[in-house]
């Protein structure tokens, strides 16, 4: 960690704002960054969305093919969410194997999306135990100003509301494409992450990169459409009290029914 | 990995779980601190079926010199699992899952640790589950915790682990691996006992937020048995086996 002298005084000038209740770039406590959604951006992935919040930009692919199901679960699809932050996207990212804040990035987005149910996987099976449907969700990130787990997490939600599923049939023992046969996935609900910080006693919803550097501990947690909690991950070389925890659970089931509404809007979209 | 889905009784109508279990009771838990001749500090750790050492070096000087911080030591910590510790050979090489593992005990950890009075040097922490069971990154956190006071690192407070979970409708302490499979939810908390933080926090499966507050509320209680056991070990180490 090298802190430069700028780093610093931009820290000092945050921890200063929060003390009266504000922060660097003027947003209550609870308000996250402006989010915009464009889906059907990349016309040859089966589902996909740009989305920006902030100055934080993710370009996210649905890729839809037949593919043999895991070993021990033959009765459903397959359904994996990544997620990999691009050299362009900040001068701080090198090529080459993941680091292991992205793996985190990618298991927190995968983890919110498939603890939600929010693709029925068992409607992907072609045949039991055989051949199944998989759905892979690839996440860019091309523009970093902070909280990547939140704008994966709208972008791959968005992409796969906006999805078509093809079709295919059986024939000798292996899937064939039926074509212009595609249709809606089916959709349970729609999980929604919001992740918080924690700077000295103040919890902030959606850190721009600024206020990322500054914070002592964060919390990302997923809702879903009944409000109930189903993904948390806690991170940051710090801890949360229990009634913190409390409070950034309420923040994160006032702020997902928000930010709901606005994927639900989703151009294209299948929202139940 | 997983396993087919059965018919146990996860809960039966007297409250008992599938392994005889009552809902508020941890597995059973042994420590013991010190087994390493070369490390600084070292536990081994046996909860429920996991079995699992870890051991602590330094602070000791960095490599590579470019990670060293000039105003605080640094923590590092690698979780890792043995290709025997599971019923299907694990491949040796870390996976997504122990990288990702391996960052959060970190982060549960280094709010204890008092890095401040070693600049330039890292801690390192080595965590080896020999064999694992449900639970094992909270069982790993234990030992670890252990390793670091063993290791005379100076410490704010002592770390606990346990999970907490969500079965047959039921909030229980301490989900086994049957549970962990067929259960709804599964959430691994670490705790300061006595600055009351929780410092690691993670959760798979649908709570209401009703039940989410009793799943923190329950995991912490079994992180203050895990306490006085950790509390036990050191101890019976320093001081010899002070049980009757």
């Amino acid at each position: 960690m090298n802190v430069s002298i700028i780093d610093d005084l931009r820290k000092k000038k945050i921890l200063a704002l929060l003390k009266d209740g504000q922060r660097v770039d003027g947003r209550a406590l609870d308000e996250p960054r402006p989010l915009v959604i464009d889906t059907g951006v990349i016309p040859k992935a089966e589902g996909s969305a740009r989305v920006r919040l902030g100055d934080t930009e993710v370009v996210c692919g649905v890729k839809i093919q037949p593919d043999k199901p895991f070993p021990d679960l033959g009765d459903r699809g397959i359904f994996i969410c990544t997620a990999e932050v691009l050299p362009l996207a900040d001068p701080n990212v090198e090529t080459g194997p993941p680091n292991e804040e992205v793996i985190e990035l990618a298991r927190v987005v995968d983890r919110g999306i498939r603890e939600s149910h929010m693709i029925d996987l068992t409607k992907l099976v072609l045949t039991k135990d055989k051949s199944v449907i998989g759905i892979f969700v690839d996440n860019t990130v091309t523009d970093y100003d902070g909280n990547l787990f939140d704008a994966c997490s709208y972008a791959s939600v968005a992409s796969i509301l906006s999805c078509k599923v093809p079709k295919w049939e059986i024939k000798n023992d292996a899937p064939s494409l039926v074509p212009d046969s595609a249709s809606a996935p089916p959709i349970t609900t729609i999980p929604v992450s919001v992740t918080m910080g924690r700077i000295a006693d103040t919890i902030i919803v959606d850190p721009n990169a600024d206020e990322w550097k500054c914070m002592d501990a964060r919390m990302t947690i997923t809702t879903n459409s009944e409000g109930n909690i189903c993904a948390v991950q806690k991170g940051g070389d710090d801890g949360f009290t229990f009634e913190q925890l409390v409070k950034c659970s309420e923040l994160s089931i006032a702020t997902g029914a928000k930010i709901r509404e606005i994927l639900k809007q989703v151009p294209g979209g299948n929202a139940c | 990995m997983g396993v087919k889905k059965t018919d146990i009784v996860l809960l039966d109508d007297k409250g008992i779980r599938c392994d005889g279990r009552k809902i508020d009771e941890p597995r059973n838990i042994m420590i013991k601190a010190g087994v390493l001749k070369n490390a600084n500090g070292s536990a081994y750790i046996e909860f429920g079926e996991n079995k699992i050492l870890a051991g602590v070096f330094g602070p000791r000087d960095v490599h590579p010199k470019h990670l060293a911080n000039t105003d605080r030591g640094i923590l590092r910590c690698r979780y890792h699992m043995e290709p025997f510790s599971v019923s299907e050979r694990k491949n040796p090489a870390p996976s997504r899952r122990e990288i990702e593992i391996s960052k959060v005990i970190k982060e549960a950890l280094e709010p204890a640790v008092m890095l401040e009075n070693f600049p330039r040097t890292v801690v390192d922490v080595y965590i080896e589950v020999l064999q694992a069971d449900g639970g094992s990154r909270c069982a790993a956190l234990d030992a670890a915790a252990v390793a670091l006071a063993d290791a005379g690192i100076p410490m704010r407070d002592m770390v606990s682990a346990c999970a907490a979970g969500k079965v047959a409708d039921t909030i229980v302490l301490d989900i086994n691996n049957e549970e962990d499979q067929e259960g709804q939810a599964d959430m691994p908390v670490a705790y300061m006992p006595n600055l009351e933080k929780v410092t690691l926090l993670q959760l798979d499966g649908v709570l209401t937020p009703a039940e989410y507050k009793k799943c923190i509320e329950t995991a912490i209680n079994g992180c203050k048995i895990v306490y006085e056991i950790q509390k036990k070990a050191l101890k019976d180490k320093f001081f010899g086996d002070m049980s009757p």
